[in-house]
């Protein structure tokens, strides 16, 4: 059994970056994600493991900062919260066009613009379905607990690797800052066994020098590199789909939910329950690759699918694109920094798919 | 005397840098890149580091100089390469890191990355080529474009009041105390071109002490941008451009030279 510890979501996403063999991390404070680098400043990993921590002087400099160490094969990370995602997104796009593997954290805030710092999923279409320019995506976490929080850091870097593509732990501001006992996985080394031959970390005589870009200016060759990513993406469809599902087996009605919601909307299943309304869980745990069959699975024995989140309404629409059609799916949620209730969250399922389907 | 006796190794007296590639040059016949690409290639040659460099080119005319330099390079995007070279560096101390940038790229866009890198003491090297015009984009004005001077996007010169005042970045990294080395030089005559490289020797040695950022100025001709021959934009370059930036060490050994005692 691992260490246990009570620990802040934040806080669990350092420590596991230091035990998940992470080679640097760089970042710049906003709220409610600044533990991550305080953690890891008063932790000095650099005794520790070796591991590289600096503060940047922005967003913008950050990602670029985790795009250079990437280049050379580091497993490297950055983390933030909304405002500062968008400032970044010029960086991810040339990461995910130059296939650079690296893990980026979102601890979401309400939007937009400066919008307000208490917890929000309203960035889901920016980090599922591109978020910066050009045909990209980003492989998307979201975790549910403190525990899934350290977790995901590891397993985000074996995926971000697997695919020699970014990888993004899409959290928010409840996940973040709320403590709760977790089980730290065991230390792992700080040596990388992920092909490394595409690294640029000086020509040897034994080899071709290692270019590292994003830029084609012919456009067949991008159009022939655009192809080859969007193989890579339809690989992580077939192979890295995770989701949970609770109660579903039975169930007629279904939440949809993801991160915090997904907590939220557990407890709904049991109040619903109570009331005799036989309600399921379905939570995406990837948010890409989405899990569609799962959900058009489900589309076939239950009579409807409310998707909650804390938007007004994105994930919705990859939910109602997996189901097709099939039955009624519709959006609740409280958004631009509210969180909504178990109670609140029922009520929705009964008066916009319940009472209508019935 | 036959040809096969003249051909030999001692009577050498100029040879093409293996480092540089057979790809032809895409730069404008006459523009100073070819010449900073040839010293640096020449220095890394010279000092045998070629396995323990990483390049980071720039966006600009010189985004392709991954093509000319038989090193491991990486693309950045525009002004981030400053902060691209700390990813490295801090990852890999023992690595010989430098930037290649234009004037819009260090003194425009990445402003920020530029001084901040240089005020950490980040220590690498940035090679600054100053041609006072976005080259690349076909002209406009940059933030090194001289008072008076035309281009595409200040076409009747640049008018100060309008526009603002050139930006002496090199006179502003050379006063943090992150930088190490600061140097202005340039590659439009052959005496210039030799003391151009032994600057960026200098700058490339200097990252054995740890010491912080080792920086150097090129200042370079835009001849196709200025709308001039090559012979012409040199003569414009000595006579305005070098006017406005002085060439000579701003700062060496991390102590700022003084004023007029330019070497």
């Amino acid at each position: 059994m691992g260490e246990i510890r009570l620990m802040k979501g934040n806080e669990a996403i350092a420590e596991a970056a230091i035990r998940a063999g992470c080679d640097a991390y760089f970042g710049y404070p906003i709220t409610p994600q600044s533990e991550v680098l305080e953690y890891l400043m008063a932790e000095k990993p650099h005794e520790r493991t070796g591991m590289v921590v600096l503060q940047a002087e922005s967003e913008v400099a950050a990602i670029n900062m985790v795009y250079g160490a990437a280049c050379t094969g580091k497993k490297v990370m950055t983390s933030s919260s909304s405002p500062g995602i968008s400032l970044m997104q010029e960086g991810i796009s040339y990461i995910a066009g130059a296939e650079l593997p690296c893990l980026i954290v979102n601890v979401v805030r309400g939007g937009p613009g400066l919008g307000t710092i208490q917890p929000s999923q309203a960035d889901y279409f920016q980090a599922t379905k591109g978020g910066g320019h050009g045909d990209y995506r980003l492989i998307v976490l979201a975790p549910s607990s403190v525990q899934e929080m350290a977790d995901f850091v590891k397993l985000a870097f074996d995926l971000a690797f697997k695919y020699r593509n970014p990888a993004m732990i899409l959290s928010d501001g409840v996940i973040g800052q709320m403590m709760e006992k977790i089980e730290l996985f065991e230390p792992i080394p700080r040596v990388n066994e992920f092909d490394q031959s595409w690294v640029t970390t000086g020509k040897t005589p034994d080899r071709q020098r290692n270019i590292i870009t994003s830029l084609n200016l012919d456009p067949y060759l991008q159009e022939e590199h655009n192809h080859h990513l969007q193989e890579k993406y339809a690989r992580m469809r077939r192979e890295d789909v995770r989701y949970e599902a609770i109660a579903c087996d039975d169930a007629d009605y279904l939440f949809v939910a993801y991160g915090s919601s997904a907590r939220i909307c557990q407890k709904a299943v049991q109040l619903a329950r109570k009331k005799g309304i036989k309600a399921g869980l379905l939570r995406p745990i990837t948010l890409f690759p989405f899990p569609e069959k799962i959900l058009g699975d489900l589309s076939q024995s239950v009579k409807g699918m409310l998707a909650v989140e804390m938007s007004a309404g994105q994930m919705v629409e990859d939910v109602r694109l997996a189901v097709n059609g099939k039955i009624p799916v519709e959006h609740f949620g409280r958004f631009g920094g509210v969180v909504h209730s178990p109670e609140e969250v029922l009520e929705a399922l009964e008066e916009k798919i319940v009472k209508p389907v019935v | 005397m036959n040809l096969e006796e003249i051909i030999r190794e001692e009577n050498i007296v100029y040879r093409r840098t293996p480092l540089l590639t057979d790809k032809a040059l895409s730069y404008c016949p006459g523009c100073g890149h070819g010449t900073t690409h040839r010293l640096i290639m020449e220095v890394i040659e010279e000092m045998g580091i070629q396995s323990d460099v990483i390049g980071i080119a720039p966006v600009g005319c010189s985004v392709l100089a991954y093509e000319f330099m038989d090193i491991d390079m990486i693309e950045a995007a525009h002004g981030r390469a400053p902060a691209v070279a700390t990813g490295i560096k801090r990852t890999w101390p023992g690595k010989y890191v430098f930037t290649y940038q234009g004037d819009g790229d260090l003194a425009a866009i990445g402003t920020s990355e530029t001084i901040h890198c240089c005020n950490r003491g980040e220590n690498i090297t940035i090679i600054f080529i100053n041609n006072g015009i976005y080259g690349m984009t076909g002209g406009q004005m940059a933030p090194t474009t001289i008072p008076g001077m035309k281009s595409s996007t200040s076409p009747f010169g640049r008018d100060t009041a309008m526009m603002g005042y050139p930006l002496k970045i090199t006179e502003l990294i050379a006063q943090l105390p992150g930088t190490y080395y600061v140097s202005r030089q340039s590659v439009h005559t052959p005496a210039s071109v030799r003391k151009a490289k032994k600057a960026i020797r200098k700058a490339f040695e200097n990252q054995k002490l740890n010491k912080g950022v080792s920086f150097v100025e090129v200042v370079s001709n835009c001849n196709s941008g200025w709308k001039m021959t090559p012979v012409q934009a040199n003569k414009w370059l000595e006579e305005n451009m070098l006017a406005y930036f002085p060439p000579g060490d701003l700062k060496v050994d991390g102590q700022l030279v003084e004023q007029g005692k330019t070497s």
